[in-house]
């Protein structure tokens, strides 16, 4: 319960070594990862994919497209999972709603504004209630960083405790657009406040700006969700978002996951990747492992 | 009778050519610095990622240099570089592909002492050094002027008999990959490559294990010659290794190989067909004849399109065109 909990000074939230994580984040880049340990590993990946589609030009058509890729990510090859959820701004949530029917694939929408926040609260408010009640399962909002960076961590705070409010039973995904908070200090002060606000999950990245999610913001992120798992006993999922489109990378975010946060986290109630094109690359990448023939983009669908 | 030597620091220690002779006793000679002979991928000269290396000599087995034993995944590597830069490539001006290819014979052509130089290491005389080399460059030039005229030989205006002007255009098939031949440093390289490119493919290419030293400089004359990084990709190592990857690529449109080991012909037709890929085997081509160049070689690796235009019946116009 938020009201037993006392909130700290988020100004005294812990000074992260930027050498070191960046040295840390690098040499799980050096791991090899071979045979049945990659194929169950980019098995998982795939489970945890939120497959998204965030453009203007979104048409219900595109993304009736999207959902039927997420239950059919290829036919041909038996046995694979489903992506974790399909990722939609909330005028598509219904489309997306009614498209994956009972598949178990869940629906979640970008709202508060996104990608730039830069609205009245109520308006924020409604634009999650409104994704809630088309039926989103889970809801991905935006910080204030224009406030966050002008030193106003209680608005930011009590933002995301509003719009915790407003999602009711939907998990709330708290996106820290860590491209715009440039230093590590302040992804670390700002998953805090995220993290004691309420939040689900904490977000890297929109996807709009670069840099997105990079390995070090990621360990950042996670050394945060740890040290708040130890002081308050509640676990805080993660997504890294943008960016990730190789399913090798995909690999060295869930080494790291395992390192830092360990085996509980390693699913996708408690991990996502925010991604669109890094689905096709790992498909590519077992179909190898399966026929031992490098693949061809040639013959996957087209995200 | 002794000789005269400078007082003090004895001529054996400021001797720095290291075969224990001073250079007629003058001056010291230089330790020369050798060349890391490393393969050509996306524009760049990396090392394998294997590690693995092999020495390369020359007939009396001497060292000549120490050159990258690609693995498959330099191979794999290679073709990401090549699907990249075949959209750009085959969509620029035929005209500029000639202009590049053109560039390129320039480059070879200021750099021909050292091709000359690294030929005769590979127990060339001097005379066929200077012959193979002279004719590299004129295959080029030879390649260049053709970029953007076999289209017109190679098109066709088709009579059909319906209300459409019908024609037939070859475009470039993709992403070639070729084993260039065995026997030869240079020209059977560029031999191979100059169509592949002048038809607007992009490639990766295996040159010779036994005589790899030119195709690595050559791939510094492409990488100074405007040609975008990635088109030519060239590697270094042993056939029996790679030629199975070579055509079983699901990502690669073309296979070509130079030699005439039946076996290897057999196997490439066969994995080739997994994607079907267009399959071309030269191994009865004598590279420094006349008959290794000519426009069919680019048509080798073309693909023709046929169009269907409809066109309106104008009133009182025939048919015809």
């Amino acid at each position: 319960m938020i009201a037993t909990k006392t909130i700290p000074d988020f100004s005294l939230s812990p000074r992260v070594d930027q050498v070191g994580i960046e040295e840390r984040a690098s040499r799980v880049t050096k791991r090899s990862i071979k045979n049945e340990t990659k194929v169950n590993g980019l098995m998982l990946a795939l489970n945890m994919i939120d497959l998204t589609t965030l453009e203007g030009k979104d048409t219900d058509g595109k993304v009736k497209q999207l959902c039927y890729k997420a239950q059919h990510l290829l036919d041909t090859y038996p046995g694979l999972p489903t992506v974790a959820a399909v990722c939609v701004y909330p005028s598509m949530v219904k489309v997306a709603k009614t498209a994956l029917g009972n598949s178990g694939i869940k629906v979640a929408a970008v709202a508060t504004a996104f990608p730039s926040g830069q609205a009245p609260r109520d308006v924020k408010i409604r634009d999650t209630k409104f994704a809630v009640d088309q039926g989103a399962d889970e809801i991905d909002m935006v910080i204030s960083r224009g406030k966050f960076h002008m030193g106003e961590y209680n608005f930011v705070f009590d933002e995301i405790a509003a719009v915790k409010e407003a999602c009711g039973n939907a998990r709330l995904k708290v996106i820290l657009e860590t491209g715009e908070l440039v230093t590590y200090d302040k992804v670390r002060r700002a998953s805090d406040i995220a993290m004691y606000a309420g939040a689900d999950f904490i977000k890297t990245s929109t996807g709009k700006i670069s840099p997105a999610a990079t390995l070090p913001v990621t360990l950042v992120m996670l050394e945060a969700i740890r040290d708040f798992y130890y002081k308050t006993g509640k676990k805080i999922a993660m997504k890294p978002a943008g960016g990730i489109s190789k399913a090798k990378l995909a690999l060295h975010y869930l080494v790291l996951l395992n390192e830092v946060l360990g085996e509980e986290w390693m699913n996708n109630e408690w991990f996502r990747f925010g991604a669109s094109s890094l689905a096709n690359d790992i498909l590519m990448q077992l179909m190898k492992q399966k026929t031992g023939v490098y693949q061809s983009a040639d013959y996957f669908s087209i995200d | 009778m002794a000789t005269k030597t400078k007082p003090g620091i004895p001529k054996e220690s400021i001797n720095l050519n290291g075969n224990g002779h001073s250079n007629n006793g003058t001056e010291p000679k230089r330790l020369e610095v050798l060349k890391t002979y490393k393969i050509y991928i996306g524009g760049q000269f990396p090392r394998t990622e294997s590690g693995r290396y092999y020495h390369a000599t020359n007939g009396k087995g001497e060292l000549l240099a120490n050159v990258c034993l690609s693995s498959r995944k330099d191979f794999r590597d290679a073709v990401v570089a090549a699907r990249a830069a075949f959209g750009g490539w085959s969509a620029r001006a035929a005209f500029n592909r000639g202009q590049i290819l053109y560039r390129i014979a320039e480059m070879l052509e200021g750099r021909k002492a050292q091709f000359i130089d690294e030929l005769m290491k590979q127990d060339s005389t001097r005379a066929q050094a200077e012959a193979e080399v002279n004719l590299a460059i004129d295959r080029f030039i030879y390649y260049s002027g053709w970029c953007d005229k076999f289209q017109q030989i190679f098109s066709a205006v088709n009579p059909v008999a319906s209300s459409h002007f019908n024609f037939s255009v070859p475009e470039p098939t993709g992403v070639v990959a070729a084993i260039a031949a065995q026997d030869s440093s240079l020209i059977g390289l560029v031999s191979v490559i100059a169509p592949i490119i002048a038809g607007g493919n992009s490639c990766v290419v295996l040159a010779s294990n036994t005589k790899p030293l030119c195709a690595v400089t050559f791939a510094e004359v492409l990488n100074s010659s405007d040609l975008p990084g990635g088109v030519v990709n060239i590697l270094t190592g042993k056939v029996a290794e790679l030629v199975p990857f070579f055509a079983d690529h699901m990502d690669v449109n073309a296979t070509v190989y130079c030699g005439a080991e039946a076996n290897m012909q057999q196997m490439i037709k066969e994995k080739s067909a997994l994607n079907v890929k267009r399959v071309q085997i030269y191994d009865k081509v004598k590279w420094m004849s006349e008959e290794a160049q000519s426009p069919y070689f680019i048509m080798d690796l073309q693909e023709i399109k046929t169009t269907w235009h409809p066109i309106e019946n104008i009133g009182g116009a025939k048919a015809g065109y």
